[in-house]
């Protein structure tokens, strides 16, 4: 990618007499074979828009296997991104182009497209046995099966392998590089700019020449087609966005996490510690870090998820930001630990990337479904601050957040995101340096306590009167020797103390140290625009914030009012929570689970919440929740206010 | 600003005012003994040493030093105290597990600090029982073992800790005794001025779950005969007048002898620094158990690069390389545009 900034660019991809129509939106989701490179491709039409200027989301969707069987359902791999003039929240619910690479992708991916839509297919691959491969019996392309779809039939295969062979390239190589011919078409069809992708080609592929060549010439060869083949009677562009003034990224939520880590290390002015295992949909987070040791950052992949977090305990102990990442699988492995630190009253950021569950599950596909585990999945009272993203580039901020709470309250805290919001990316304005919070934290440097027979000692649980948190006294600090452990400690002293009075004592005072934090954290924030004239209240947390909001936006331009509240603190919650769940007469909680963050809110404020719940590994789409408002209002759609509204997210 | 100069200390300051509370008799006692005893003679600071333990009997031994401690959880000891001392490489840290601690619940955590060569000194006490749940065989009880959990019989064949530490690629494996004071000091020295990963493995007495086990070799009377201790360049030979010896066969394999029937120079002579731990493998398996002449003493130490520095080192390249870490420009690393007010 481009290290500058880039201008905004006019281009000359206008065809003489063929007319460039004016969208506002447009979503278009590239699928192929695990192989194919369709995730390259769609990010980086997704980095070319946002450079551009569009307000983008994306939703990458990818099967577990590394490479499945070509050709076949299983192996398909797809990335939708939508891209807008406006402010959007999410990749959309039905694709307005679809670029199929193989019979698979098209039999996988068309029943999401939208009627009337663009289905761009590389007939090369429709072949006898790729086709059987797929499943289809016959060929879509003739048998009508695509009617009602615009179908542009375009060999990229054989184009691609055409100006590849000028150019010396091997038949079977160059064929490699389609993704790069599909990339240059679409990249014609929605005005997209050229020079900046040409110029991360050159970059990326900097070590391999002959790939280089390919890629680009199968990629300018795509963008000429679209232009000079007369095959498309017009194409499109989609200005940019108007967005607040400042400097923005593209940036995907793991990206946004692990920058987000290294901000708080250097807010706290300590070193960063990573212990963690590879898991999928967190180990890109292992892996960003892992590049920046020269912010003083060090990583250690452990033998296992138990020694990533334990590592990272011992770090803490002596003085650094302790992190763990990992997905549902490694949460359950750290369990035992995650309590050890509760009890030691250490801080720690274990950050949890969902994923569908349960056991190994869905590994690559998103799931809400860990927030019961987070809060409840530890044996003995063990309570901790549990924090939550909303969007790919919140997860920066929640990072910072995170480890704010836990270097605060010397505790475990746990972060869930989820899969969708690593993968998927936004554009991000980027914080000034200076608006970054400080969260640095004090050692414990002297004694803390009055002997009766006047020497000073040092209590390792001498607790802040106003945080109850502990004293963090590292080693190496002359004078406070202390021993911690897992057994229960007496009150002050921290010494092993079997007294059952002691016991209960410090199990409450655990708990209210976490408890107190609600007023240590902001109050939650109600999209409401007409305060009490509102029929319902729409309460989510992480990933379904794009889906919810742009749900309620559809719902609106109806002219009914409703509430969204959205909660990135889930343990303790925000302490003006009860008051605005009580201030609306219907609750409707829409969750990726089974309706755990609903049980939470029955339990706590005994309000008659109702769940909306989606377990299919896939984000809400907006007219999901859009229905869901309806149904629970009893509102029939009347004719002319069909679901799929046309501008669906314009606010 | 800490002085330059350690202070003086004795045993007692580094006593903690914890009641002591394993069983009367227990062969902890001696070995706790034997660290207090020693640590004064180390030139070390008690602010800068660390004792990290597991679960077990002598997992309570933090509690117990008046030092930085951290009783944690069963098996982790090693994995903790990795993140510790990469993080503080400025800190003596000290790993003490049991049998069924570092060898059971924990194993992967302590195969793969020995192999990182992590600058961490693990002191395992072997007493081939659990006992703070009172009374179970652990992975190195002998096969036939009857305890509560096998009251026919344990079927398991045990490990060796020395040899699993040499497989681990260790480069320090030691063993010691809890009925001998000196030698117990002098290889716990050893393995604390060994940088990198020191594994000792310490055979100890469980009065009650597993009285006797080491008797056939530690006793007083038996010691002579039964234990070998290995002396750095020197021919391997035991017995009251070194009457014993070890010499390496020609078809490779190690054999008890008389130094009177071979003559001296045909005995093995130890090299711990010896690159290939072959031979050090072999010295760990003369005996089937603690009742043949068993090896005792340091099995091998060799240099390597310590985890934790090779850890910094290629930090301070990065920051060579790239300079120091600028969050600003990392925010902008995969390219910007701006939206002019």
């Amino acid at each position: 990618m481009t290290s500058t900034t880039t201008d905004r660019q006019t281009n000359g991809s206008h065809r003489e007499g063929a007319p460039t129509i004016d969208l506002d939106r447009v979503v278009v989701r590239f699928a192929g074979d695990s192989g194919d490179g369709m995730q390259l491709t769609g990010t980086r039409f997704t980095t070319v828009s946002a450079l551009f200027g569009n307000d983008t989301a994306t939703l990458p969707d990818f099967p577990a296997e590394i490479r499945a069987p070509a050709g076949t359902l299983a192996g398909v791999s797809a990335f939708q991104v939508q891209i807008s003039d406006h402010d959007i929240l999410t990749p959309g619910d039905a694709p307005n182009v679809l670029v199929a690479m193989n019979p698979a992708a098209l039999k996988a991916n068309i029943g999401t497209v939208a009627r009337g839509g663009i289905v761009i297919v590389n007939n090369d691959a429709f072949d006898d046995r790729a086709l059987e491969k797929a499943g289809y019996g016959s060929n879509p392309l003739l048998d009508g099966t695509l009617d009602g779809f615009r179908v542009y039939e375009v060999p990229m295969s054989s184009l691609t392998m055409e100006v590849c062979r000028e150019a010396g390239v091997k038949p079977r190589d160059a064929e490699r590089s389609k993704n790069f011919f599909a990339l240059g078409l679409v990249s014609w069809l929605y005005s997209r700019p050229t020079e900046s992708t040409i110029e991360w080609i050159a970059k990326r592929f900097a070590d391999k020449p002959q790939v280089l060549d390919a890629n680009t010439r199968a990629f300018r060869a795509g963008f000429h087609f679209g232009e000079t083949a007369e095959l498309f009677e017009s194409n499109y562009q989609v200005h940019p966005a108007t967005a607040l003034p400042g400097t923005y990224t593209d940036v995907t939520g793991n990206t946004a996490l692990s920058w987000g880590l290294i901000a708080a290390a250097r807010q706290a002015r300590l070193g960063l510690f990573l212990g963690s295992y590879p898991i999928t949909p967190a180990s890109d987070i292992l892996h960003e870090l892992s590049k920046h040791k020269n912010f003083g950052v060090r990583t250690f992949q452990a033998e296992d998820e138990i020694a990533g977090i334990g590592a990272a305990l011992g770090a803490a102990f002596g003085g650094a930001l302790g992190v763990t990442t990992t997905s549902g699988p490694g949460v359950d492995l750290k369990s035992e630990t995650i309590g050890l630190a509760i009890n030691l009253e250490l801080p720690l950021v274990v950050v949890d990337i969902q994923r569908g569950g349960p056991s190994t599950g869905l590994p690559t596909k998103t799931e809400q479904s860990d927030l019961l585990h987070a809060m409840y999945g530890r044996h003995g009272e063990a309570p901790l601050p549990i924090v939550a993203p909303s969007t790919p580039s919140q997860c920066f901020e929640m990072a910072i957040e995170a480890a704010r709470l836990a270097l605060k309250y010397r505790t475990p805290v746990i972060l869930l995101s989820d899969g969708y919001l690593a993968n998927g990316s936004e554009p991000w304005r980027l914080p000034t340096l200076a608006e970054l919070p400080d969260i640095h934290v004090e050692f414990a440097t002297e004694a803390n306590h009055s002997d009766p027979d006047g020497s000073s000692s040092f209590w390792p649980y001498q607790r802040d009167p106003v945080t109850l948190a502990r004293p963090w006294a590292l080693p190496g600090t002359p004078g406070l020797e202390h021993r911690i452990g897992g057994l229960e400690k007496a009150d002050g002293t921290g010494n092993v103390s079997y007294d059952p009075v002691n016991h209960e004592k410090m199990v409450r005072i655990r708990a209210s140290k976490i408890a107190g934090i609600a007023h240590d954290i902001p109050p939650v924030e109600v999209d409401d625009e007409h305060p009490g004239g509102s029929e319902l209240l729409l309460v989510g947390w992480g990933s379904t914030y794009g889906a919810i909001a742009a749900g309620v936006r559809r719902v609106r331009k109806r002219g009914i009012h409703v509430a969204h509240a959205h909660l990135t603190h889930l343990n303790p919650f925000p302490a003006n929570l009860g008051e605005v769940l009580a201030s609306y007469r219907a609750v409707l909680v829409p969750e990726a689970n089974t309706g755990q963050l609903v049980r939470l809110l029955r339990a706590e404020y005994l309000v008659e919440a109702r769940s909306l719940t989606k377990i299919q590994g896939v984000p809400f789409h907006a007219s999901e929740i859009e229905e869901a408002i309806l149904d629970a209002l009893g509102v029939t759609p009347q004719p002319g206010m069909e679901l799929q509204s046309p501008v669906e997210e314009a606010s | 600003m800490t002085d330059t100069i350690v202070p003086q200390t004795t045993r007692k300051d580094w006593t903690s005012d914890q009641e002591v509370r394993w069983c009367p008799g227990c062969g902890d006692y001696s070995i706790l003994a034997a660290v207090q005893m020693l640590l004064p003679e180390l030139g070390v600071r008690r602010e800068s040493t660390v004792f990290v333990s597991g679960i077990g009997c002598a997992a309570r031994f933090p509690y117990y030093m008046n030092t930085y401690g951290m009783h944690s959880i069963h098996g982790r000891a090693p994995a903790i105290a990795t993140g510790l001392a990469v993080s503080r490489p400025d800190l003596d840290v000290w790993v003490v597990s049991g049998d069924g601690d570092a060898l059971s619940i924990g194993g992967n955590h302590l195969i793969h600090a020995l192999r990182r060569n992590v600058n961490l000194t693990i002191l395992l006490f072997n007493n081939q029982i659990y006992g703070l749940t009172k009374g179970q065989y652990s992975p190195t009880s002998e096969q036939g073992k009857v305890t509560k959990s096998t009251p026919f019989g344990s079927l398991e064949t045990p490990f060796n800790p020395v040899s699993l530490a040499l497989g681990a690629e260790a480069t320090f494996v030691a063993r010691t005794h809890d009925m001998d004071r000196k030698h117990m000091m002098e290889t716990f020295r050893r393995a604390h001025f060994h940088r990198g990963a020191a594994l000792v493995e310490i055979y100890q007495n469980c009065n009650v779950f597993n009285d006797g086990a080491f008797e056939a070799i530690t006793g007083k009377d038996a010691r002579a005969e039964k234990l070998i201790p290995l002396v750095d360049g020197e021919p391997i030979r035991f017995g009251a007048e070194g009457e014993h010896g070890v010499m390496l066969d020609a078809d490779g394999r190690l054999r008890l002898v008389e130094v009177s029937d071979v003559g001296v120079e045909s005995l093995l002579v130890h090299d711990e620094a010896r690159e290939d731990p072959g031979l050090a493998f072999q010295l760990s398996r003369l005996a089937r158990g603690p009742f043949e002449p068993t090896p005792i003493g340091v099995f091998r130490a060799v240099e390597r690069p310590e985890y934790g520095d090779a850890m910094t080192a290629q930090m301070a390249r990065a920051e060579e390389a790239k300079g120091v870490g600028d969050l600003g420009a990392l925010l902008r690393s995969g390219g910007t545009w701006t939206v002019e007010a």
